[in-house]
């Protein structure tokens, strides 16, 4: 039968890959048991998409001895993931992908973690996020649609987002703050949800991935009015009939001055060796050049930033002091009103 | 005609003999997810999924690759009900339903019969679902975005009417049972404000109470405590265990045809909007107690009572489908994992999948087709093998019923607070069993409470607190309509009975 | 089993009811209190956090105290909740079942479940040691190969796991 084949083979290829961990020279450090990759949002998301294309690619090209199981835990807001990598000090066998939760959520909940429980490894990229409405409304750009909003007066327009003072409440209450207006942000559970409540005129605007959104926009039913980055989005390739993702203009070019780009980065426990970290390292830099991840942030219109060590470090204390101020700014601190 | 043509054409692409080896493969794997409730076909898919990154990259990969995956999906469909209706331990969460009446038929010697009658509906289920899919692709997608926060909230408040509605048992235990699971839903994470709710400062109760646990604990372990009360052994063991069994339900299950629609347009509607495969089950048993003519007898172990969740759970697995396919919604935690696959091979869900990947949708939706009947015929044939674990001595397969329970219960959150819980709600279960506190309301408030009061807070905060928006369209009016009359039907008739008591007294 | 026999009441119906209703009570009391921290009322925009618990918390103390009552009223102290004999039928399972399950919490999944399946057969089943034994490993080596080989979802292991280099 076909699956005691693939039993057999998983089977084999475990065996054999346990013998070959045995054989390593002792100079530089390898896993030696299978590795637990901890996804802190729910399955199908940006992070999960990303966590589960790094599993295949090293599955595929064969960049690890040992195997990697993607495992989400996305309780309170991905604080069940960091709690269990902050418990898991000194632990090698533990990867934990990011998302800009990873300072929110405490910062809202007062849960006990800071990312300097957990040990840098590497940025893989930063997420764009780009202002959507629906393609049968008359706005044309990110000015139109501003004024429209004010017009309409404080707590009229709809802004959709996934999750509750997270990464996409954030940039509203900055966009907000910029225009001097109000939305009513409603929360959903996942960002395609939102972009289907979105074609289907439940809200009045988004601020999607562009992973989320592509498929509606290229089905003419969204229309991306600007991205909140300081540059434009370097992919030249049509999308649609006429527009591809470099054609969508910078937020600050539509008198918006708004940018935001979410960490899509790779962390360890704390209390590692350095030569733990230089082995993953290493590994996802071998994940960065295969074809299968330039398709991905092809697919994704991704900016590809991808930094790693102290100047890794650095960047995320940039963005932790960041997300301070923004949470402290709209009022989502915990135990503020 | 047009999906006529397709359709023939993606047969011939899903009918090649490594397509159909995948097929039985996949449906194998999957019952075995769906028997074992530590691994769920979320679990299977996603464990999967990297082996078929590199089945995707060879012509024609890509169609194997999803039929691999969405047979594990049909085959852990299928599975979700064996133990359901052997053990009283759904292996999923949509064939809690199942248990109802599933699990008193074993008991009473007749495990053949309800597996069989479990299966053949799925089937029958899931075929109407693929129809729906087949012809009804464009309409249906268009439909669907219909369904905004006050309409998915009216949906829910649906499914909790037609289940609650009546109840045989004292009125003040079942509002403390039902209260009990919502407030057991609310443990965790608000999804609306994003605040702690009852977590008491403690990590362990950040990820809340899941209802797998929950069940795991209330019927399965629940159950073994009671039956221990009458000795050391499980009843039905008297199950027949030869294929005839098959034949025999096959005879009589005619005879619930309308039980069988009624379940098949509820799943099919539940699975398109989405709603998911859960809240479909029950709703399809609330509604089939209340129009079957021997409703007061369902929960004794009527076969009807079999037929209508498993029914509308397989329609609406089935055309949870359509909404990832077209809309790139995931109907289904599994569709969300199957979604990451198709957009990890390079495909994008969505309006236009269906006209830049033809050969690749028709394809897997005539997979849907034969993984259905491979699934059938695999279960099906093991109706007495399943039957024939009933015999196996209390004694050594009830700890082998509470390791995998324990397993389960600790693969929902990888944490052992759940295995501890497990047990909790194992004697809670007992308790409330045997004093008559009903365990279905509690259930159900679990798995619905979260995504209800979610909804209808998205929907407050759309309206700015106006409750009107419950009634603001045609769709979202007439569906809370239908509740509210569901609800004060059995009041209403009730009312009327004795006041045309009264009047025949004063006559 | 002898011990089956032994009818008489272990605890009365009534007592169990009063129990229930008065830990339901105190559930329903906990629920109420939590979510009048975080907020009950009903706003501008909709309910707060804690409107819908709040509620639900205050209809179960409610509910709890009519079944309460309806217990104290109800009289027939004598009917059984549950019986002498079957109560140790019970407990023989539920015991050792939360041994287990605290052994979970220690030695990892394999170790307690190969320990309870086997003590389960020898002193409940009576069945021959070499029987047990082979059962209660054999089950633990077909989840080991399903779960941490097949499937990759990595199940709790202890010290002995590590010795052997299992995990």
């Amino acid at each position: 039968m076909k699956n005691s084949a693939i039993f057999k083979s998983v089977l084999a290829s475990t065996v054999v890959a346990t013998l070959a961990a045995f054989a390593v020279p002792a100079h530089a450090w390898e896993p030696t048991k299978t590795v637990e990759f901890i996804v802190p949002a729910g399955t199908g998301g940006g992070a999960d998409q990303m966590a589960r294309a790094i599993q295949g690619i090293v599955v595929k090209h064969n960049l690890m001895k040992q195997s990697m199981v993607v495992i989400n835990k996305s309780g309170g807001a991905g604080a069940e993931g960091f709690l269990d990598v902050k418990g898991a000090k000194g632990d090698p066998h533990k990867l934990i992908i990011t998302l800009s939760n990873m300072f929110t959520t405490p910062l809202a909940t007062a849960v006990p973690f800071n990312w300097r429980d957990l040990t840098p490894v590497k940025m893989m990229a930063l997420d764009e996020f780009v202002l959507w409405v629906n393609a049968e409304t008359p706005y044309k750009s990110a000015k139109d649609y501003v004024a429209a909003v004010k017009k309409a007066g404080d707590s009229k327009m709809k802004m959709g987002g996934t999750g509750s003072k997270q990464e996409d409440q954030i940039i509203t209450a900055a966009i907000e703050k910029k225009a001097g207006t109000k939305f009513i942000y409603v929360p959903f559970k996942g960002g395609g949800s939102v972009a289907v409540q979105l074609v289907g005129k439940h809200i009045d605007s988004s601020v999607n991935n562009p992973i989320e959104a592509v498929a509606h926009w290229r089905g003419g039913k969204l229309r991306p009015l600007c991205v909140f980055d300081t540059k434009r989005m370097p992919y030249k390739e049509k999308m649609t009939t006429t527009m591809s993702w470099n054609d969508i203009p910078t937020c600050k070019e539509s008198g918006l001055d708004v940018n935001y780009l979410m960490l899509r980065g790779i962390f360890m426990a704390g209390g590692v060796t350095q030569d733990q970290v230089d082995y993953y390292v290493g590994l996802l830099r071998k994940v960065r050049e295969t074809p299968e991840w330039v398709a991905l942030m092809n697919k994704g219109a991704f900016n590809q930033t991808s930094i790693e060590g102290k100047e890794y470090a650095d960047w995320v204390g940039a963005a932790e002091a960041e997300h301070v101020a923004l949470m402290k700014g709209a009022g989502f601190m915990a135990g503020q009103k | 005609m047009d999906a006529l043509n397709s359709l023939l054409d993606g047969f011939a692409v899903a009918l090649t003999l490594t397509n159909i080896a995948l097929m039985f493969a996949g449906v194998i794997l999957g019952v075995i997810i769906g028997v074992l409730p530590g691994l769920g076909g979320a679990n299977g898919v996603a464990i999967l999924l990297p082996l078929t990154f590199s089945m995707a990259q060879s012509p024609g990969g890509q169609t194997s690759a999803i039929i691999l995956l969405s047979c594990i999906y049909w085959g852990a469909l299928f599975g979700g009900a064996i133990t359901s209706i052997l053990f009283n331990i759904p292996g999923e969460p949509w064939s809690v339903a199942t248990t109802f009446d599933g699990y008193p038929l074993a008991q009473r010697g007749r495990a053949g019969e309800a597996l069989t009658a479990a299966f053949t509906s799925s089937f029958f289920g899931a075929a109407v679902g693929v129809v729906v899919i087949t012809f009804l692709s464009p309409v249906v997608a268009e439909f669907a975005l219909e369904f905004g926060p006050p309409e998915f909230f009216s949906v829910y408040l649906l499914t909790f009417c037609a289940f609650i509605g009546m109840s045989k048992q004292a009125p003040f235990k079942t509002l403390v049972s039902m209260m009990l699971g919502f407030a057991l839903a609310a443990v965790g994470t608000d999804t609306v404000t994003g605040t702690l709710r009852m977590t008491f400062g403690t990590a362990t109760l950040l990820t809340g109470f899941d209802f797998l646990v929950a069940v795991i604990g209330l019927f399965g372990i629940g159950e073994i405590l009671q039956t221990l009360e009458e000795g050391l052994e499980f009843r039905g063991a008297s199950a027949k265990i030869n294929l005839r069994v098959v034949l025999d339900t096959w005879k009589e299950l005619p005879k619930y045809w309308a039980t069988s629609l009624r379940g098949a347009a509820i799943g099919c509607f539940m699975g398109i909007v989405p709603g998911g495969a859960t809240p479909a089950s029950f709703m399809s048993y609330g509604v089939a107690r209340r129009l079957s003519k021997d409703g007061d007898k369902f929960g004794e172990g009527m076969v009807e009572g079999v037929v209508a969740p498993e029914t509308a759970a397989h329609a609406a697995g089935t055309s949870a489908l359509l909404p990832m396919l077209t809309l790139g919604v995931p109907g289904s935690p599994t569709a969300a994992v199957l979604l990451g696959g198709l957009l990890i091979w390079g495909l994008e869900p969505g309006p236009l999948l269906f006209v830049e990947q033809k050969d690749f949708v028709w394809g897997l939706i005539a997979s849907m087709y034969l993984g259905n009947i491979a699934g059938l015929i695999v279960v099906l044939t093991c109706v007495p093998l399943f039957a024939a674990i009933l015999r196996i001595p209390f004694s050594v397969i009830a700890p082998i019923i509470i390791v995998i329970c324990a397993i389960g219960a600790y693969t929902v959150h990888n944490t052992t607070f759940d295995v501890y819980m497990m047990v909790v709600f194992g004697v809670v279960g007992y308790l409330f069993k045997k004093l008559d506190y009903p365990l279905a309301p509690l259930v159900l408030a679990i798995v619905l409470g979260d995504r209800a009061e979610a909804s209808f807070r998205q929907a407050m905060l759309m309206s700015q607190g106006d409750m009107r928006i419950l009634f603001e369209n045609g769709l979202v009016g007439s569906i809370t309509t239908l509740a509210l009359a569901l609800l004060i039907w059995p009041m209403l008739s009730v009312l009327w009975a004795s006041i045309r008591k009264g009047l025949a007294k004063g006559a | 089993m002898s011990e089956a026999n032994d009818q008489r009441a272990a605890l009365s119906n009534k007592t169990a009811e009063l129990a229930v209703a008065g830990s339901t009570f105190a559930l329903g009391a906990i629920v109420v209190f939590d979510s009048w921290r975080l907020g009950a009322k009903w706003m501008a925009d909709g309910p707060q956090t804690g409107y819908f618990p709040f509620y639900v918390g205050l209809i179960i103390c409610i509910a709890s105290v009519v079944n309460f009552v309806g217990a104290l009223r109800a009289g027939d102290k004598d009917s059984a909740f549950v019986e002498v004999g079957q109560l140790k039928l019970v407990l023989s399972v539920l015991v050792p079942t939360s041994v287990y399950v605290v052994l979970v919490g220690f030695l990892g999944i394999y170790v307690p479940s190969i320990v309870y399946i086997a003590f389960f057969m020898l002193w409940l089943g009576k069945y021959a040691w070499w029987k047990a034994a082979l059962v209660s490993v054999g089950t633990n080596v077909f989840f080991y190969c399903v779960f941490e080989i097949w499937f990759q979802v990595p199940l709790p292991k202890g010290v002995v796991e590590s010795l052997l280099g299992l995990d």
